[in-house]
């Protein structure tokens, strides 16, 4: 059973089961987000898909899409309130993009500049996070978690393995390694593994890996996020 | 030989005038003088006020982020701060200078050919040339390079159009003009594509012409007021650099060479992993800068200079045929007797002669198919300890890390070419104070004299103290009870104010 709804005045169809955010993306319509990722279970925790579905904010990963429906996505205020989401995840952690070695290649970043952020806004918490480099090929930086859930996700449904967790709540949140020192290296993640591989940001990185792709040859270098993005999310759906 | 005018006896006495940033330098630094009731100089120090701790705050970070981290520590050298970074992590995986593949090997000098072209072309043209082309006491409105540019338009543009190309050269090889990436642990990230080094071949000509004209602009005016350029801030000092295994001016890699002020060879081709043996640093508590010198010599007398003068005065020979015929010029322009050259000023001759190496050196280069090559990486047996030491453009840089079973840098130590010229900087304000100004009624284009001479090292006080710089000027005149009798304020947008009191 297909459908149709409309998003920002262009009416798009969609299939039964689709989220307003999958439909969009099939139609070639970019909503910005950050813990969604085609062929994952959404989590709807980061909110910046934040859309307008006759005339009621929803996630837009999570929410179905329905005959009929009126969205609203690229609109001054939706992208004003997801730029200050995106700043206050900027100052939670500690993002330099300077010296990260995801620099290029990192979602986060990508979304700033699509967003047009152009400062912090928001005072930064300089929080004092950890790096775990304790694993002989994975390193988790702490500083750089935004808590999207997406190796929690893979580590459970594609790798079948319990390697992470989210623990906390509010400012306490904090990421978790399922092992009896709390220390990846005694956790039974391989470099192989999905979860190891997923990060939007530079939290979970391939040990010495990092600038061995050249500026001029990163992932964002030629391409804006909404269209990587969207052909990413053409080709899983291929 | 002006040591006595390190600490004054009795410094409450005097009259305090302070240089407070010195400008046209990279980095915040000031001087202060203390005067006696006759204006005569009883004590002159070069401070550097700030700090930044690099060393620090590397620590806990993986060590792949070094070249990229640390050189963040200037925006004028970074690429030196880049290769020194990575030759240091070359050894954590076990790779040593010699087994870099010739096509990483090359592309990394190529790169740094560029920063030292770009570097000593801002440094010459931008922040010296004022002082050089219209006198140190000329109207301090005159004393930057937009005047240059308007007075002397084909000197000017020709030194806009040097750092350009060395900035294009850098981002061939890096991706930026500034704080690209490009070296990774065993080699590089990147070949030149063949488009990349056609788009450089096609100006290297004209870059070594201007160099040439350079070179000749440099000689003219230094030798035009002999003996004044050769006596002006000039401190007879040891001196300290690479050079290759031939003995030849070296910018990437080589072994230490130090000479003592007759010209004597004090250390010949050292391993400078062993740099510690070679080198101690003293810390003296009015400044964040500190004080190195040469362990055998001792505290007293073992300081010694390093950048483009060291370079020149050291090496036996220059590999490429003009620069080569440059330094010969330059080594005999007193007559032929002259071993080494000790004239600050003529820390800019020098400073051009590399420049002309460094354009024929990249016309060398460009012409190497290795360039292109894809061969770029080796690796080895992991290690703990990286040490890595560059010719900078100001100088001899050292970069040394210690990591953990995880790739965790547990230890840095950095010594940076500014730090090494610490002693001679200061004895080039004292004698320069003592010389020049002593005696005399002091107004800002007299104190300018004292900032000709610190500019003549080209310090970054942002890379020796790992310090971030602002350059608004502030004069102050004080009495001998401490009383402001005088203040002079350049703000941040050029604007200047006088308060008598």
């Amino acid at each position: 059973m297909t459908g149709i709804l409309s998003i920002d005045g262009q009416t798009i169809p969609f299939e039964d089961g689709q989220t307003v955010i999958e439909a969009a993306s099939a139609a070639g319509v970019y909503i910005p987000h950050l813990c969604h990722k085609p062929g994952y279970t959404p989590h709807g925790s980061c909110k910046l898909c934040t859309v307008k579905v006759n005339g009621r904010n929803c996630s837009a990963c999570t929410f179905p899409a329905a005959d009929g429906q009126t969205v609203i996505n690229n609109s001054a205020e939706l992208q004003h309130d997801r730029r200050r989401i995106t700043q206050m995840l900027f100052v939670e952690g500690n993002h330099l993009c300077p010296s990260c070695e995801k620099t290029g290649h990192c979602d986060l970043q990508g979304v700033a500049y699509h967003l047009n952020m152009l400062d912090n806004h928001f005072p930064h918490f300089y929080p004092q996070r950890e790096v775990d480099a304790s694993h002989p090929d994975i390193l988790i930086d702490h500083n750089r978690c935004i808590f999207c859930n997406l190796c929690v996700r893979a580590s459970q449904q594609k790798d079948g393995k319990q390697v992470f967790a989210i623990a906390g709540r509010g400012i306490n949140k904090r990421l978790i390694v399922n092992s009896p020192s709390g220390k990846l290296k005694d956790s039974d993640i391989h470099v192989d593994d999905q979860a190891a591989h997923v990060c939007p940001t530079g939290a979970i990185l391939i040990k010495r890996t990092g600038y061995q792709v050249p500026i001029g040859q990163r992932r964002y270098d030629h391409q804006p996020i909404s269209e990587v993005a969207l052909a990413e999310a053409g080709s899983h759906d291929r | 030989m002006y040591e006595h005018l390190e600490t004054a006896e009795n410094p409450a006495d005097l009259k305090r005038v302070v240089v407070d940033p010195v400008s046209r330098v990279e980095g915040h630094g000031k001087v202060t003088l203390l005067l006696d009731e006759n204006n005569r100089v009883k004590q002159a120090r070069l401070h550097i006020v700030e700090f930044r701790g690099f060393e620090k705050f590397i620590q806990g970070r993986p060590y792949w982020e070094l070249p990229v981290l640390v050189q963040r520590l200037c925006g004028i050298c970074p690429v030196s701060h880049h290769l020194a970074a990575a030759k240091a992590i070359d050894q954590l995986v076990g790779v040593d200078p010699a087994n870099l593949t010739s096509a990483a090997d090359k592309l990394r000098r190529l790169l740094h050919f560029g920063q030292v072209l770009q570097s000593h072309a801002l440094h010459f043209f931008h922040l010296s040339s004022p002082d050089l082309l219209f006198g140190f006491e000329s109207d301090i409105g005159k004393r930057n390079i937009v005047a240059v540019l308007a007075e002397h338009p084909d000197i000017g543009l020709q030194g806009v159009k040097l750092r350009k190309y060395g900035q294009e050269v850098i981002r061939m090889v890096s991706g930026k003009r500034v704080h690209g990436t490009g070296a990774i642990a065993g080699g590089m990230n990147k070949a030149l594509s063949r488009d990349e080094r056609d788009y450089l071949l096609q100006d290297i000509d004209q870059i070594i012409a201007w160099s040439v004209a350079a070179v000749a602009l440099v000689k003219k005016v230094h030798t035009a007021n002999l003996p004044y350029y050769d006596e002006f801030a000039t401190v007879p000092s040891n001196y300290l650099g690479l050079v290759k295994p031939s003995g030849a001016l070296e910018l990437y890699h080589g072994g230490i060479r130090a000479k003592d002020r007759n010209g004597a060879t004090l250390v010949d081709h050292f391993d400078y992993c062993q740099y510690t043996d070679l080198i101690r640093e003293e810390v003296r508590s009015w400044t964040y800068m500190k004080f190195p010198y040469l362990t055998s010599i001792g505290q007293a007398d073992g300081w010694y200079r390093v950048g483009p003068l060291a370079r020149v005065n050291n090496c036996d020979v220059i590999d490429t045929s003009l620069a080569e015929a440059a330094r010969v010029d330059f080594k005999q322009h007193r007559g032929g007797g002259a071993v080494m050259v000790h004239s600050t000023l003529a820390f800019h001759w020098a400073r051009l002669i590399e420049v002309l190496h460094c354009a024929e050196s990249i016309a060398v280069l460009l012409n190497d198919p290795d360039l292109l090559s894809p061969d770029l990486v080796v690796k080895g047996e992991k290690r703990y300890e990286g040490i890595g030491v560059i010719e900078a453009p100001r100088g001899t840089l050292f970069h040394h890390y210690q990591v953990d079973d995880d790739d965790i840098v547990i230890k840095a130590n950095l010594i940076v070419s500014t730090t090494s010229n610490n002693t001679a900087m200061n004895e080039s304000v004292r004698q320069v104070a003592a010389e020049y100004l002593s005696g005399r009624e002091l107004t800002e284009p007299l104190l300018n004299n004292l900032e000709v001479a610190i500019r003549a090292y080209d310090p970054c006080l942002s890379c020796a103290t790992h310090a971030v710089g602002k350059m608004p000027l502030q004069l102050e005149l004080l009495d001998a009870d401490g009383q402001l009798l005088d203040r002079l304020v350049r703000h941040g947008d050029g604007a200047f104010e006088h308060a008598r009191s």
